[in-house]
């Protein structure tokens, strides 16, 4: 033990407010940058007439209404459905290397886009969409019916799930070059041409998963705390753990769906505002829905102005973004903030 | 005498190892019962099962006559507080969070945050000393900066009962009297305390009520004056010892030979 004084400030409760206020904004910034921003820029003054007074003989306004806005609107969706996928697995398992996708949603997707490749059924981006989200249910079904009794059985389940849909799925695509193209397409992890599919549907999915992050978040403030200590609290565990499960898969399997998988945001954004929400789990759960579309978003934003000859897939700009961060904050912090 | 707590003919274990068999305990409403025996004879698993941790593979535990396995979870969570051996706190969690979440069992989906729950935060941080860590995390406290956390949780969940497994371990000695003297105060205030304790002294000093356990079974029990003795401790803990007067208190003092 050190004589040091405090190392956080004392006005952490009072604090948060206005760091959600800051975040806000942020996003606000970083959203009217994504719409502007691109291989044709758009001038912030059009960018308002797209919005108020629609000309649909104007380039600018076509741009911004058909492609911009909607990636835009993905980019805000995907981001806080990672972050606050996120948010509720570390909660839950009380492990900081925990991501939305361990409960076998990435790979379940991953394997049955695969299989559907391979089976000549993955051709449109529906049907692309449709195969990633059955693949993430029945993987997370399957390690749920495994390891439903404990959380820690099960992430092992999970973990041990994922490992072999991988190797499959794998298998699969070195036998077979033209399933390892669309898969290719798929595993990057990226907004590009996703805006141009109907997207209601994963999007109002992953808007009641938000709001229902939000309403459990109170009673994972009693889990975090050990299931011995929540029982004795009064929480009821096993309903609690087993609505968080289905709000996770639907976080990030309409994510993945969408998006490909993007699932580092989920990993670092909980580590990031850790600090900042001394704890409670209705904070961390709100204010991961605010930063990560932010890192979204930037992400996309730079991943389609990187190169001139076309884009970085977001995926890989995040993981450049998220870890130097992640090793400041260790740095920083120490492990002990992991 | 009065009991609203009570275990019946308990049959209590882990799957096929049983650790008790129909235990039967009365624990005298408004006193201070302290429980004493050696490592791994039942103490934990007796007072997991009295909070509905553990559920009795035969027998009932049973608050108002009532077996506690009936009672709503937020209900029994108003009526028994437990501190455990080993809590783990979450990461990042700061000393005021984690104090709040004790208020827990009185929140519904209606009733948020209240200035009655902040109060008894409030109360419960002074009254563990911890008000000045408020906004330390948790991590980052001494372990008995940190046990002491932990009571100011359980005391916010402002309860009749107070159950505490080994409250006093990693505590310096003054605060392990500091607490035993806090306890003894919330028993004057009219609460029930059960508390796991290895200081055998202590307990008699301080406990009304002196359970002493041996193989999972109850060996003796009552008052510290009429049960303490150098046969008991031979047979309890096997250790040869001398019983003197606690020249403060006057209470049985066990001096190993
Ligand atoms: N989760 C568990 N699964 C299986 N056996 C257990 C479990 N917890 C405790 N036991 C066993 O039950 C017996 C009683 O354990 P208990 O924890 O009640 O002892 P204790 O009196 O509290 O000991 P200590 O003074 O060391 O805390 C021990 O033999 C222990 O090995
Ligand atoms: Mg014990």
């Amino acid at each position: 033990m050190t004589s040091a004084p405090p190392a956080s400030p004392p006005t952490a409760r009072t604090a948060r407010p206005a760091i959600l206020v800051v975040g806000l904004l942020a996003l606000f910034a970083a959203g009217v940058a994504s719409v502007a921003v691109g291989a044709r820029a758009v001038p912030l003054g059009e960018l308002w007439g797209a919005l108020a007074d629609f000309d649909p003989l104007n380039g600018d306004h076509l741009v911004v209404r058909d492609i911009r806005l909607p990636r835009t609107l993905l980019g805000i969706a995907v981001g806080a459905a990672l972050a606050v996928g996120g948010a509720l697995i570390q909660t839950l398992s009380r492990n900081p290397l925990a991501e939305p996708g361990i409960l076998g949603v990435t790979h379940g997707a991953g394997f049955a886009l695969t299989v559907g490749a391979a089976l000549g059924l993955a051709g449109s981006a529906v049907s692309q969409l449709g195969l990633g989200v059955a693949g993430s249910v029945l993987a997370t079904a399957l390690v749920y019916a495994v390891g439903r009794h404990s959380t820690l059985r099960l992430l092992l389940a999970g973990v041990a799930f994922s490992a072999v849909l991988m190797g499959v799925s794998l298998g699969i695509r070195l036998t077979s070059p033209d399933t390892l193209d669309k898969y290719r397409f798929w595993a990057v992890g990226s907004l590009a041409g996703r805006e141009q599919t109907d997207l209601t549907v994963p999007l109002v999915a992953i808007g009641a998963a938000l709001v229902g992050a939000l309403v459990i978040a109170r009673s994972l403030n009693a889990i975090a705390l050990g299931e011995t200590v929540a029982h004795t609290l009064g929480a009821n565990v096993a309903r609690v753990r087993t609505a968080t499960l289905v709000l996770i898969t639907v976080l990030a399997g309409a994510a993945t769906a969408v998006a490909g998988p993007i699932l580092f945001v989920g990993l670092i954004v909980p580590h990031l505002l850790r600090r900042l929400t001394s704890g409670s789990v209705p904070w961390l759960v709100g204010l991961s829905a605010v930063v990560g579309p932010i890192l979204m978003l930037v992400a996309d934003t730079i991943a389609r102005v990187l190169l001139h000859t076309g884009e970085v897939p977001v995926a890989i700009v995040t993981a450049f973004l998220g870890g130097p961060v992640l090793i400041w904050v260790v740095r920083r912090y120490g492990a002990g903030s992991l | 005498m009065t009991t609203r707590l009570s275990a019946q003919d308990v049959t209590l274990g882990y799957g096929d190892r049983v650790v008790s068999t129909r235990l039967s305990l009365d624990v005298p409403d408004g006193a201070f019962t302290a429980v004493v025996g050696p490592n791994g004879c039942g103490k934990s698993t007796l007072l997991r099962a009295l909070v509905r941790l553990l559920k009795p593979a035969e027998g009932a535990i049973t608050l108002d006559s009532r077996s506690v396995s009936d009672l709503p979870a937020k209900g029994l969570a108003r009526e028994l507080a437990f501190l455990p051996q080993d809590p783990l706190a979450p990461e990042g969690i700061t000393v005021h969070q984690l104090v709040s979440r004790g208020r827990y069992p009185h929140q519904s989906l209606l009733a948020l945050w209240t200035p009655e729950d902040e109060r008894a935060v409030a109360e419960a941080m002074v009254t563990a000393e911890v008000e000045d860590l408020a906004d330390r995390p948790v991590a980052e406290l001494s372990g008995g900066q940190r046990q002491r956390v932990w009571v100011a949780m359980v005391l916010a969940q402002d309860t009749p009962y107070l159950l505490l497994d080994e409250p006093t371990s990693f505590l310096d000695i003054t605060h392990q009297y500091r607490l035993l003297a806090l306890l003894s105060r919330l028993r004057d205030e009219g609460r029930t305390v059960i508390a796991v304790l290895h200081d055998i002294n202590q307990a008699c000093r301080f406990a009304d009520h002196l359970v002493a356990m041996k193989d999972g079974r109850v060996a003796a029990e009552g008052a510290a004056a009429d049960v303490v003795d150098a046969a008991l401790i031979k047979d309890v803990f096997d250790l040869p010892s001398v019983i003197v007067a606690d020249p403060v208190s006057g209470t049985p003092m066990v001096v190993p030979e």
